[in-house]
């Protein structure tokens, strides 16, 4: 397995997480922290202050960009980072980038790779995007699809765990107990009323694909390893980033990293790696935090702490989750794990 | 070179010739030869520089071709039907970018009650959508509109609809001159997209636009078509000094100079209609008719010059607009506004029904006496609709009216 960065070296300070890129090798310090960076999503577009997914992308594109040495093209399905990008003529993509439609991202991108191939272009590579509506909803059919082809795509899912771009609707990828527009903490049962979230990474393996893995703006280093990992790679490859939006989530626009590391640290979102369906590296947890530590930092669970009392059951069924996540990917070690 | 071959076959072998770089497949009847075909084409060999992908749906497959052809790639598709439909925003898509694709529509039904039978419901749900639509008329023609039709789309960046009736065409086992590969290289140039993804020249596709440039961007989609109606012609024109024949075109007159009653239709029902035209002009009729080629553009001025002698037309017309009547035949009154002529609406063909030379000959006869109604159903079976109107007044739960029509058929066979 390909060394770690983020791993082998620990420069944590206590309290902030902060990781020391300067006291890092040349080698290893972030894209970002390059001069030389692509600034593939340039500044001046329309996010809102504190959005994970504008985060994300930059992070994810100018990594995917390093990689391949400025030879990316960028398909891009309708959603909050295609709006928020452009209208014309103010686009903020520095990279050739097409926008189709909400659910054919991944077979446009399969097309543009079939076309750069059959030019003799291998140098070009090709990345599809698009939020968890479109990956996990609308363009699952399609996905699947460029997976069972094992297509030279890497698709990136910002998953901000609803449909943020019409106004915070419930998604597939929606959590369990979560406000939105179309499960609204009202009635006998608040939020939203059934699932654990649809899990595309898990399927994404279950189509043996070289390359999955998850991401998060709260490990922003992991982050960029994992798309130039990719970006090394050939076939269908997949990954999955966690994007908290401040919009949607109810949560602080300064506290988009920290709610990022949240979900982590209790193990809502396991950070992993897979190749061809197996699992090759987890990060583990290091300071373990309770699953309710996530929830009640943002206002779309604001329902589950209710003035008149905490509602324990739902809370635990959270939790729940959070502990069958540390024991299925191993995200503890064994004396934290206690 | 002349071969005696399926329509598909001859269709996918004039679209291997024309060298598309990507191909996507997905299978839906009665297209399925074709694809079948230009696949076959590549596992040989024989089509080179090709990449042929076999996709999970029909929205996939237009998507597939939009990628490919923003990327550079002459690109082709097939489908018809329900396939067409499921594509539809990628229909729309595709026309919106301005992406010189071309698909072949293997006219047919669309359900329910499904059906895999011809007519021409498909394509014109997708009449608007920005994409040229030319009709052929029989297997060589279909041959000869792709041949055109990669040129026509390339030239003007618009994707190009060549549509074929499924089974009567598609399936129907003719004598066709099939080209040589040099003749067609002579023909269509190198494909030079107008918009690429290129890293080098890095820029937006498919971004917003608000109300301050749409409609503009909208008003070029319909000049496109406008220029389209010059083009059209002078690419026939083109073809027919290279490859010896006239093929395409905006509309095909026959015996309509001077003719008092005019038949307008789309597609291979054409060949019945002249038959009857020949049969009525022995008997010192005055009919003639005009077959479409090209549906969109709609060619408003040749048809109103080719109509100028009718004193009625009729249109038969394979699709249903239910309310309305027919789609071609609104159309073909939009070019005769401000003429006297009668136009006559005959739905006729539907999901497969043939459409007799006598039926076709009575519902003539009738016109010419202006004996018909505004809309006709061909050969409609009134006894039957009239039971199951009546059983459908009667009873609340009268179940699906396509078992009850057939039942009632069996007793009237019976
Ligand atoms: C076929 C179709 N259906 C619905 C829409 C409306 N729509 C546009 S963006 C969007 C939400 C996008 O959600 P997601 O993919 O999660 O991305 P986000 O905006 O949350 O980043 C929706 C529902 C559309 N454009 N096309
Ligand atoms: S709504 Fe959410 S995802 Fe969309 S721009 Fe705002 S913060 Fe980002
Ligand atoms: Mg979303």
């Amino acid at each position: 397995m390909t060394e770690h960065p983020s791993q082998s070296v620990k420069f944590y300070q206590t309290g902030t997480h902060t990781v020391g890129n300067r006291l890092l090798d040349e080698t290893k310090r972030t894209v970002q922290a390059s001069v030389d960076r692509s600034n593939a999503i340039t500044s001046g577009h329309r996010a809102c202050q504190g959005c994970g997914e504008a985060l994300g992308a930059r992070y994810a594109l100018d990594s995917a960009m390093r990689a391949t040495d400025g030879q990316l093209v960028a398909v891009n399905a309708t959603g909050c980072l295609e709006v928020f990008t452009t209208p014309y003529p103010e686009t903020s993509w520095q990279l050739p980038w097409l926008h189709s439609l909400f659910g054919n991202a991944p077979a446009v991108a399969t097309g543009v790779a079939a076309a750069f191939r059959v030019k003799g272009r291998k140098d070009v590579r090709v990345i599809a995007q698009g939020g968890d509506g479109s990956t996990t909803d609308i363009g699952f059919g399609c996905l699947s699809g460029m997976f069972e082809r094992n297509d030279d795509v890497l698709y990136i899912c910002y998953d901000n765990e609803a449909y943020m771009n019409t106004g915070v609707q419930r998604s597939s990828a929606t959590p369990p107990f979560a406000r939105t527009a179309t499960t609204q903490a009202i009635g006998e049962a608040p939020g939203n009323v059934f699932g654990t979230g649809k899990n595309l990474p898990l399927i994404a393996m279950a189509h043996n694909i070289p390359y999955v893995a998850t991401a998060s703006v709260a490990d922003l280093h992991d982050l960029e390893y994992k798309v130039t990992k990719a970006m090394g790679m050939r076939g269908a490859r997949y990954i999955h980033i966690l994007v908290p939006c401040p919009l949607g989530w109810g949560s602080a626009s300064d506290a988009t990293i920290q709610v990022a590391r949240l979900a982590i640290e209790s193990g809502l979102f396991p950070l992993f790696e897979a190749e061809h369906g197996e699992v090759t590296q987890v990060s583990k947890i290091r300071r373990r935090v309770m699953a309710e530590d996530y929830l009640k930092v943002q206002k779309r669970f604001a329902h589950l702490f209710r003035k008149e009392g905490k509602d324990v059951d739902k809370i635990a069924v959270v939790q729940r989750m959070a502990d069958h996540n540390i024991k299925r990917f191993g995200l503890m070690d064994e004396e934290t794990a206690q | 070179m002349h071969h005696q071959i399926e329509g598909s076959e001859a269709v996918a072998r004039a679209v291997a010739l024309c060298r598309p770089e990507v191909v996507c497949a997905y299978p839906i009847t009665p297209q399925t030869h074709i694809v079948e075909g230009v696949g076959a084409l590549v596992k040989k060999g024989q089509l080179t520089d090709c990449e042929f992908i076999n996709v999970e749906s029909e929205f996939a497959a237009l998507s597939v071709a939009i990628g490919a052809s923003a990327a550079g790639a002459r690109t082709y598709t097939a489908t018809a039907s329900q396939g067409l439909l499921f594509m539809a925003e990628a229909v729309y898509n595709a026309a919106g970018l301005g992406l010189p694709i071309v698909m072949t529509i293997g006219n047919r039904a669309i359900g329910a009650p499904i059906n895999i039978w011809n007519d021409h419901s498909d394509s014109m749900s997708m009449r608007d959508a920005g994409w040229i639509q030319l009709y052929a008329e029989t297997n060589q023609e279909a041959v000869d509109l792709h041949i055109q039709a990669f040129r026509l789309a390339e030239e003007l960046s618009c994707p190009v609809m060549v549509c074929m009736d499924g089974f009567i065409l598609t399936h129907a086992y003719e004598r066709i001159d099939l080209p040589s590969q040099q003749e067609v290289d002579a023909f269509l140039p190198r494909f030079e997209p107008v918009q690429v993804l290129d890293p080098a020249h890095p820029y937006s596709i498919g971004a917003m636009v608000g109300p301050e440039a749409f409609t503009e961007v909208r008003y070029l989609a319909h000049d496109k078509q406008v220029q389209a109606l010059q083009l059209i012609p002078e690419i026939g024109q083109v073809f027919s000094e290279v490859f010896g024949r006239a093929s395409g075109g905006l509309i095909h007159e026959y015996k309509s100079d001077g003719a008092e009653t005019i038949v307008v239709a789309l597609g291979s029902v054409n060949g019945t209609i002249k038959e009857v035209i020949d049969v009525m002009r022995g008997d010192g009729l005055a009919i003639g008719s005009v077959s479409i080629c090209s549906f969109r553009p709609f060619p408003l001025d040749e048809l109103r010059d080719a109509l100028k002698s009718a004193k009625r037309v009729v249109v038969i017309e394979k699709n249903l607009a239910p309310g309305l009547g027919g789609v071609l035949a609104s159309n073909v009154r939009m070019a005769l506004r401000g003429a006297t002529a009668t136009v006559y609406t005959v739905i006729a063909g539907l999901g497969g029904r043939p459409i007799l030379m006598n039926s076709l000959h009575d519902v003539f006869i009738a016109a010419s006496e202006d004996k018909l109604t505004d809309v006709q159903f061909l050969d409609l079976n009134q006894a039957v609709v009239d039971l199951e109107l009546e059983r459908a007044r009667t009873t609340r739960h009268s179940g699906p009216t396509a078992e009850s029509i057939l039942r009632q058929n069996a007793k009237v066979g019976e």
